[in-house]
């Protein structure tokens, strides 16, 4: 690759997908039609728990309009909308387990005359006892909510232990011990754009879905199953998609269910698109958490033991739950070298909206407590709240609490001290005191945040980290490349060209990328764990190395210098047709090998991990208990950076997010209803509640197994970003904040409380 | 109930029930640029400008909109030829998922329509109705900061 034109790698190319975008001409699922396309409507549960005693569907099936109504009976394949356990009916049958779980599908001939016709359907329940607490749904005489099968015992999804070392022993003789338990609550994904999904006959039997989506595998996967079809007949596009963060992980493969079922027993194409409060009110969200953190630490800050029991609120059926559990277990330490360590963690069914994947995934709920927890032991010593990490925080060949001795790319100490540096830290906080002596209404208070993020599915799930790629030579010298991990705003696409035009060695504007479809490629895993880019561009490199040894064989054997080749392309590409070669090539990646031990929860469990440093300013108003932040630093450990445009543009969006997280998202929840209405009520943050003047800046701890060099980015900047606010807070009021979000409300009762 | 309107420079008639909103009735005919992203007037994803003025087009009914001007994303490029806001936005790396986008640049250029020197404060007034969940906002303030003096320069 030496001899790559002036190199694209590092370089902010503008993204091609947004001038579509800025058209208004990219389309999005909604924004799809096919001949003859019914619309549909779902029949969903009113109670968190009954019993379905009959479902009447005579009216509705009459109504003008209504092409089909289906009830679980109806199911051709397994009523099981398959995730990783199939506990997951796609249609309840017997038993509805969380309001909105739904129930019946209604086809129609517009989307009004679908709605109509739901609420004409008439099912009979049989209310039974419901528990929407995780802590109840413990106890030994709550309802029975998980499908006993998907369940350890009881309401007890999962359990995972990691143990390392001796810590009771080091508790009981460490110099400081601090304790606390830390609650957040739900977030929601609230992507612009609802979930939607159209499932389209797609010929000889087979079934094509286009989506908003992350995960077309996922997708096609389970509608094979819920339509007992083999999955060379299922194919998944994946529509132009308007944000996910996790939202359009698992969420599609249930819709993508539904809109096959209707359209299997139509044979029309079908769409199903949520309006936004039934997307609100029936979509996944970040679970709810309640953890313990003990930590111990000796006289000059190093931390020693760390005692950890995690909760987290599953919701009603496992979806994606054991996996999110499991990186709040292998993460719960932090970015820090602990050498004694026990933690516990279960997810626990209760009767309400599964919650699944949500950006941070899982890490955010203990990223709260390890930051919160290493500034009380800063406190208590009278250590500075960066000096205290920076004698903590992991370096090269040092080992994780998992015992993963990590050698490469470890960037964290890095990032400290650049954000350090970038935000004048000895100096704010002197300011911040002068402030505050002065002020009486206002208070300044400034957070640091360190974190980790173990790129890719890890020790619990290798066999999904692949990803294929084809690249095609066409006769006039174009290239068309095909990948299977989705753009869903986070930049794939920019960067996955630069990449493919660094490997090929040729002019980006050569390079077109189709949207992802199933049929092209082999299953390439789902796009998440901040893997997507990163996978796909290892695997267009695989496949753009080979072409590029054929593309220069036949410019040899026509005395084409090397040089000449890009500019030569369409000639060779000719030749390439006229001689009969084989212009087409398959590119596949896999990560390297890691471990994981259930028994102790040990293991080399990511190929490697991205960091971040985060330093937030806030101020606060004493008299309303309003929070705004007024200043911010983010510095990233991503590897190499392809495209600092984009990667500052992820940034910026996950402080935005992480400052909704820790200061006003928040969904309370009664009787196993949320208490919610749309973007009426869920408030996000918008142009007023986010620092216009942030610094952003990267390091660059180069990972050898990467493309270039780089990790993955994509949901280290709000795992961090709240953390840094919520210690700005606590800075600024003098308490020790342990409930999210810290709305006016919540930092009101936190400053009555004693300092 | 028949409306007569003129969107993006062309004169139409359209048959629209009492009940439905401008944003329906545009999908419907085919301006698929307009985003719903609530239909309760929180998002702004479906901004329009009706009379030069940016509106949620889900909160506004069809029927008035009679005789009145739209221009909706699909009318803002003229020709072939971006528009400097939209130019901008590319420059600048204000799109990620780009669902926001048409609501976001057509409130910008209401804006600089009316003020083709905002300050920031200004700027944060003129989309603070509309919400992107992708980004921090910040890379859309340098866009139309750069829009503005881009335009100013043309004048
Ligand atoms: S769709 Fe009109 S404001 Fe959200
Ligand atoms: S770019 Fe996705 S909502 Fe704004």
């Amino acid at each position: 690759m030496n001899e790559a034109p002036a190199t694209l790698i590092g370089t902010a190319i503008a993204r091609p997908d947004a001038v579509d975008k800025v058209r208004g001409e990219a389309r999005f699922v909604d924004d799809l039609a096919f001949p003859g396309m019914l619309h549909a409507a779902v029949v969903r549960s009113p109670h968190p728990h009954a019993r379905i005693l009959g479902i009447h569907a005579e009216a509705a099936r009459s109504m003008p309009g209504v092409v089909v109504v289906l009830t679980a009976a109806d199911v051709p394949g397994e009523n099981i909308v398959h995730v990783i356990v199939d506990d997951q009916p796609a249609l309840a049958a017997d038993v509805v387990r969380y309001i909105g779980e739904p129930v019946a599908l209604v086809a129609a001939e517009t989307r009004r005359a679908a709605r109509a016709a739901v609420d004409a359907v008439r099912v009979d329940y049989e209310p039974l006892p419901f528990v929407a607490s995780p802590l109840a749904a413990l106890e030994p005489d709550a309802p029975q909510v998980a499908v006993p099968s998907a369940a350890e015992g009881g309401n007890l999804f999962n359990r995972m232990v990691l143990v390392k070392g001796d810590v009771d022993g080091t508790f009981a003789v460490a110099d400081v011990v601090v304790e606390g338990t830390y609650e957040t609550g739900y977030q929601e994904h609230a992507y612009l754009e609802t979930q939607g999904m159209i499932a389209v006959p797609d010929g000889l039997g087979a079934i094509a879905i286009y989506g908003s989506m992350q995960c077309p595998f996922y997708v096609q996967n389970a509608v094979a199953k819920v339509l007992g079809l083999p999955l060379a007949k299922v194919r998944v596009v994946a529509a132009a998609t308007g944000g996910a963060f996790g939202g359009k992980e698992d969420v599609p493969s249930l819709l993508g269910s539904l809109a096959a079922l209707l359209s299997s027993a139509t044979r029309r194409p079908v769409k199903l698109v949520l309006d936004r409060e039934e997307d609100v009110l029936t979509t996944s969200k970040r679970h709810p958490s309640r953890v313990f953190y003990r930590t111990a630490a000796r006289a000059d800050g190093t931390l020693l033991a760390i005692d950890v029991d995690i909760v987290l609120n599953a919701g009603a059926y496992q979806t994606l739950s054991s996996a999110v559990l499991w990186r709040s277990l292998v993460t719960a330490a932090g970015p820090y070298r602990v050498p004694n360590v026990r933690v516990v963690a279960r997810s626990v069914a209760t009767n309400t909206v599964p919650n699944g994947a949500f950006r941070g995934f899982g890490s955010p709920q203990v990223i709260f407590p390890h930051e919160s927890q290493i500034d009380l032991v800063a406190e208590r010593l009278g250590i500075d709240r960066v000096e205290i990490r920076r004698r903590n925080v992991l370096h090269s060949g040092d080992r994780t609490s998992t015992d993963h001795l990590v050698r490469d790319s470890v960037g964290i100490a890095e990032t400290l001290d650049r954000a350090a540096e970038l935000a004048d830290w000895t100096a704010r906080l002197e300011r911040a005191a002068t402030y505050n002596r002065a002020s009486r209404e206002t208070k300044r208070g400034v957070g640091v945040a360190c974190v980790l993020y173990g790129v890719g599915l890890g020790g619990k799930a290798p066999f999904l980290d692949k990803a294929g790629a084809t690249i095609k030579l066409e006769p006039d010298g174009s290239i068309a490349v095909a990948i299977g991990t989705v753009e869903i705003g986070q930049g794939l696409t920019t960067a996955v060209l630069q990449v493919a035009a660094e490997g090929l060695g040729v002019p980006i504007d050569r390079i077109h990328l189709s949207p992802v479809d199933t049929s092209r490629v082999p299953d390439s895993g789902p796009t998440v764990a901040s893997r997507g880019t990163m996978m796909s561009a290892l695997a267009v490199l695989d496949a753009a190395g080979r072409l590029r040894e054929r593309i220069e064989r036949v410019a040899k054997a026509h005395r084409i210098a090397k040089r000449e080749i890009a500019q030569r392309l369409p000639e060779i590409a000719r030749f390439f047709w006229l001689e009969n070669f084989d212009p087409a090539v398959e590119g596949w990646a896999s990560t390297e090998p890691v471990s994981w031990d259930p028994a102790t929860g040990l293991g080399d469990v990511y190929p490697v991990y991205a960091y971040a440093t985060h330093i937030a300013e806030v101020e606060v108003n004493v008299d309303t208990g309003e929070a705004h932040v007024v200043d911010y630093v983010a510095v990233h450990d991503s590897g190499r950076i392809l495209n600092r445009v984009l990667a500052s543009g992820q940034v910026e969006g996950g402080v935005a997010q992480g400052i909704g997280f820790a200061l006003m998202e928040t969904i309370e929840e009664k009787d196993g209803r949320l208490i919610v209405n749309g973007l009426t009520t869920y408030r996000l943050p918008t142009i007023r509640d986010v620092p216009l003047a942030a610094a952003v800046d990267f390091v660059e701890a180069l990972f050898p197994a990467g493309p270039f060099g780089m990790k993955g980015i994509g949901e280290v900047p709000v795992m961090a970003a709240h953390a840094a606010v919520a210690r700005a807070v606590a800075h600024a009021t003098g308490r020790n904040p342990t409930r999210y979000p810290l709305d006016p409300p919540r930092i009101k009762s936190l400053l009555g409380e004693k300092p | 109930m028949r409306i007569h309107l003129t969107v993006n420079g062309t004169g139409r008639t359209w048959e629209v029930a009492p009940g439905d909103t401008l944003l329906d009735v545009l999908r419907r005919e085919g301006f698929a640029g307009v985003k719903k992203g609530c239909g309760t007037g929180d998002c702004g994803a479906c901004t329009v400008l009706l009379n030069g003025r940016a509106v949620n087009a889900c909160l506004v009914l069809a029927v008035k909109a009679e005789g009145h001007t739209v221009v909706t994303i699909e009318g803002v490029a003229q020709g072939g030829r971006l528009h400097p806001v939209q130019e901008a936005f590319l420059e600048a790396g204000a799109v990620q998922c780009g669902y926001c986008t048409p609501g976001m640049v057509l409130s910008a250029v209401s804006l600089l329509s009316h003020n083709p020197d905002p300050s920031e404060a200004e700027i944060c007034e003129a989309i603070s109705g509309n919400l992107c969940r992708c980004t921090g906002y910040v890379k859309q303030i340098a866009a139309i900061e750069r829009a503005a003096a881009r335009m100013r320069e043309s004048q």
